[in-house]
């Protein structure tokens, strides 16, 4: 089959590659209709997350038609369609049966390595990785999905493609983003980054009946698809004006009541009173990550409100505003998104027509285009926001 | 052990500062060298991240996974003497500013301390290295000793049945390829080694109480001397059952013992874990769980040397 394979720093290549195959009885064989490329496919792209080999195959967000299934695959069919969820989960682990699928205890067989690096191993996920796991991705004609017999989700009617994809990954993502903020009325939720997660954090906080949601990046056709499509309230630009001066204006100086980083490792500094702390290091700093937008979050949500971490980080930070954090009663609450606990209500909602998923779309593209995709998302050519694959 | 313990600590500690100093360098390398007081030019930008950063990582993970540690400690010495080499180049430099020269003074003070560090630490693992393969006087090598623990979201009595039919620890264990029941608690234990060799051994049960313990033992004439035990206790809150393994090995002297001392690789106590990981996985999900890089399932050893995360060749 062709799949898009990582084969270096800045570098994919579609190639060709074995068919899966049944591994585990549980396994079922998906044969993909649709695929996308994610922030987070980005990070591996730009080479910081480590534990990559070339060849791997990248993508975790997929959905298709089921092919094969394992003895072990009661629930799921020959040409039914699904949508797989990215964090690859048992169930039956005292972490999966607390919902928190994507810390399954059980689907990392490399734990060991991610083991040394964060104490204890998430889940395994979809091409993303050697530590969290050494699956092939779904950018690609096939996949192996395991575990199908609790994962995926069957798509029965015929609701296009592009309206369900995104329950495999940023839909769920950015709600649960904005579900960890606890939401009451009158609520102001800030959001950094408006990028497909970004976009459904903030379409997602206004679900749960947020009273304002602020968009905060520097592409202004970015900010723009938060205010029209996603219903941003305000927006800040912070190339134009300074991020934490906007947002003691528009709370009247309390601070968002909830801040949600949809940024992560990677942030872009700009030139603010903080970006003097990564000035002031010292040689044996210790750092892997940008957290630009956590001390944002941190110095600016108001005393006692949450920050709601869905961004990816990789490892170490540094100059982590404890003292805040700590006096200002803030929360933090974090996670790759247990994507499985969101399939069936999210669903419903784009089922009851409450959302449309694929207003993030703004790319379509033949499987074979997947390097010059990475590329577009990456620089943001042509306002690219989201690329949809089909193999 | 205790010895030991604090050196393994020790050599955790540097692995981390590699995996986070490594990551920092191939992340930011301009802010490295304006940290280190080096001019940020595309030059040395590249330098920090392929000729320093990527060093880090490499030794990182290869201290953290505990493969050829000892090497990887003694590639971060060799690592550190780099950094010392490129920030006295800095601080030759008639060109530099006087606080671009105190900067790098600073770094060059920090990287003499780490050097130092993975010096001793290198230099006591060797040692220990030594230690555990002459053994004490006889030619044998020393007993080795390896403990793992899990917790497994089942039942105490299904998961003690489980252990209990020896026959089943080959679907976890992955050393071993079968174990035979002979009766009247005697067993027949086969394990692959590494270069096609074989070992087998004959072992009794010592000890047990229903859902409690097991304790097993080799019997006297056997070429791998060895004992175990696993102690089954509810976890609290109905959160399953908690398991702990206690393992002794005395290999033989000689071509097999080598051998074995391969098979239970540098650091036993990591194969115990990895068992009791697929013990995890097939008491919860029914099976060993595997992905293309890792065919076979969780294997610390292995881990390095994977594949890439394509589908198997047909
Ligand atoms: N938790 C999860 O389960 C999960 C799932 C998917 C993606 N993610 C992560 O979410 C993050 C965003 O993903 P995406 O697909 O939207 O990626 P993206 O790269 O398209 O979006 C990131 C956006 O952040 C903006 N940004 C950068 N620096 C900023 C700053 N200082 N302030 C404000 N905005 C800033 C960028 O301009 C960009 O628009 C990534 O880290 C990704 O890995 C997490
Ligand atoms: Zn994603
Ligand atoms: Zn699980």
């Amino acid at each position: 089959m062709r799949a898009n394979c990582w084969t270096g720093k800045n570098s994919v290549e579609v190639m060709d590659v074995p068919d899966p195959k049944i591994l585990n009885s549980r396994d079922a064989i998906v044969r993909i209709t649709s695929s996308a490329i994610c922030g987070s496919d980005l990070h591996l792209y730009n080479g910081f997350i480590p534990t990559m080999k070339k060849g791997d195959i990248l993508g975790h967000e997929f959905m298709g038609e089921v092919v094969e299934t394992g003895p072990g695959v009661t629930n799921l069919s020959m040409g039914d369609r699904v949508v797989v969820p990215f964090p690859i989960a048992c169930g039956t682990c005292g972490a999966c049966q607390q919902g928190l699928y994507s810390v399954c205890e059980n689907s990392n067989p490399n734990a060991p390595i991610a083991e040394k690096l964060m104490g204890r191993s998430p889940c395994g996920i979809f091409g993303y990785s050697h530590m969290l796991g050494g699956y092939p991705g779904g950018q690609a004609q096939y996949a192996r999905v395991p575990f199908a017999d609790i994962g995926p989700i069957k798509i029965e009617d015929g609701i296009p493609d592009e309206q369900v994809l995104f329950l495999s990954d940023i839909f769920p993502t950015g709600y649960m983003g904005a579900e960890l903020c606890d939401i009451t009325p009158g609520d102001v939720v800030a959001v950094w980054g408006a990028g497909p997660v970004g976009q459904f954090a903030i379409a997602s906080a206004k679900l749960l009946g947020a009273e304002r949601v602020i968009a905060i990046d520097r592409f202004d056709y970015r900010l723009r698809i938060a205010a029209q499509r996603a219903g941003a309230t305000d927006v800040i630009n912070y190339e134009q004006v300074s991020t934490l001066e906007a947002l003691e204006d528009i709370t009247a100086g309390r601070g968002p009541d909830a801040c949600i980083d949809a940024v992560g490792m990677e942030a872009h500094h700009d030139i603010g009173p903080l970006h003097a702390y990564d000035r002031a290091k010292q040689a044996a700093g210790v750092e892997t990550d940008r957290p630009h937008v956590l001390r944002e979050a941190i110095m600016s949500c108001r005393n006692g409100g949450v920050i709601s971490v869905i961004g990816v980080y990789g490892g170490f930070v540094d100059k982590f505003p404890m003292g805040a954090f700590m006096n200002r009663s803030l929360r933090m609450r974090t996670g790759q998104c247990h994507v499985q606990r969101y399939l069936e209500p999210l669903l419903a909602r784009v089922r009851a027509g409450e959302i449309d998923p694929s207003f993030v779309i703004t790319h379509r593209m033949s499987l074979e285009d997947a390097p010059r995709g990475y590329e577009m998302f990456k620089n943001k050519e042509d306002d690219c926001l989201k690329v949809v694959l089909s193999p | 052990m205790a010895g030991s313990d604090r050196t393994w600590r020790w050599v955790d500690g540097l692995g981390i500062f590699s995996l986070g100093l490594g990551t920092a360098q191939v992340a930011a390398p301009g802010a490295m060298n304006r940290l280190v007081g080096a001019k940020d030019t595309p030059e040395n930008r590249a330098v920090q991240r392929w000729l320093g950063g990527a060093r880090e990582i490499a030794a990182g993970i290869g201290i953290e996974t505990r493969r050829g540690t000892t090497g990887w400690l003694w590639a971060r010495v060799a690592g550190d003497a780099l950094d010392l080499t490129l920030l006295s180049l800095v601080l030759a430099d008639p060109r530099r500013r006087p606080d671009e020269r105190r900067r790098a003074t600073a770094a060059t003070a920090a990287v003499l301390g780490v050097t130092a560090a993975d010096i001793t630490a290198a230099l006591r693992l060797s040692r220990g290295a030594v230690r555990e393969t002459r053994g004490r006087g006889t030619g044998d090598m020393a007993e080795i000793e390896a403990k793992a623990m899990i917790t497994v979201n089942r039942p105490i009595g299904e998961v003690f049945r489980f252990w209990h039919d020896l026959e089943n620890l080959p679907q976890f264990m992955a050393h071993l390829q079968s174990v035979r029941s002979l009766g009247g608690g005697r067993s027949r234990w086969r394990a692959k080694a590494p270069v096609g060799m074989e070992i087998e051994w004959e072992a009794e049960i010592t000890g047990e109480e229903i859902d409690e313990f097991i304790a097993w033992r080799s019997v006297p004439s056997a070429t791998v001397q060895n004992s175990g035990e696993v102690r089954f206790r509810p976890a609290p809150g109905g959160r399953g059952t908690e398991i702990r393994v206690l393992l002794h090995y005395r290999p033989p002297a000689g071509k097999l013992g080598s051998a074995v001392a391969k098979l239970f690789g540098e650091e036993p106590g990591q194969q115990v874990r990895d068992d009791l990981r697929r013990f995890k996985q097939v008491m919860e999900t029914g099976e060993v769980v595997r992905s293309e890089a890792s065919p076979e399932g969780t294997r610390t050893r292995r881990l390095i040397a994977q594949r890439p995360a394509q589908p198997l060749p047909a």
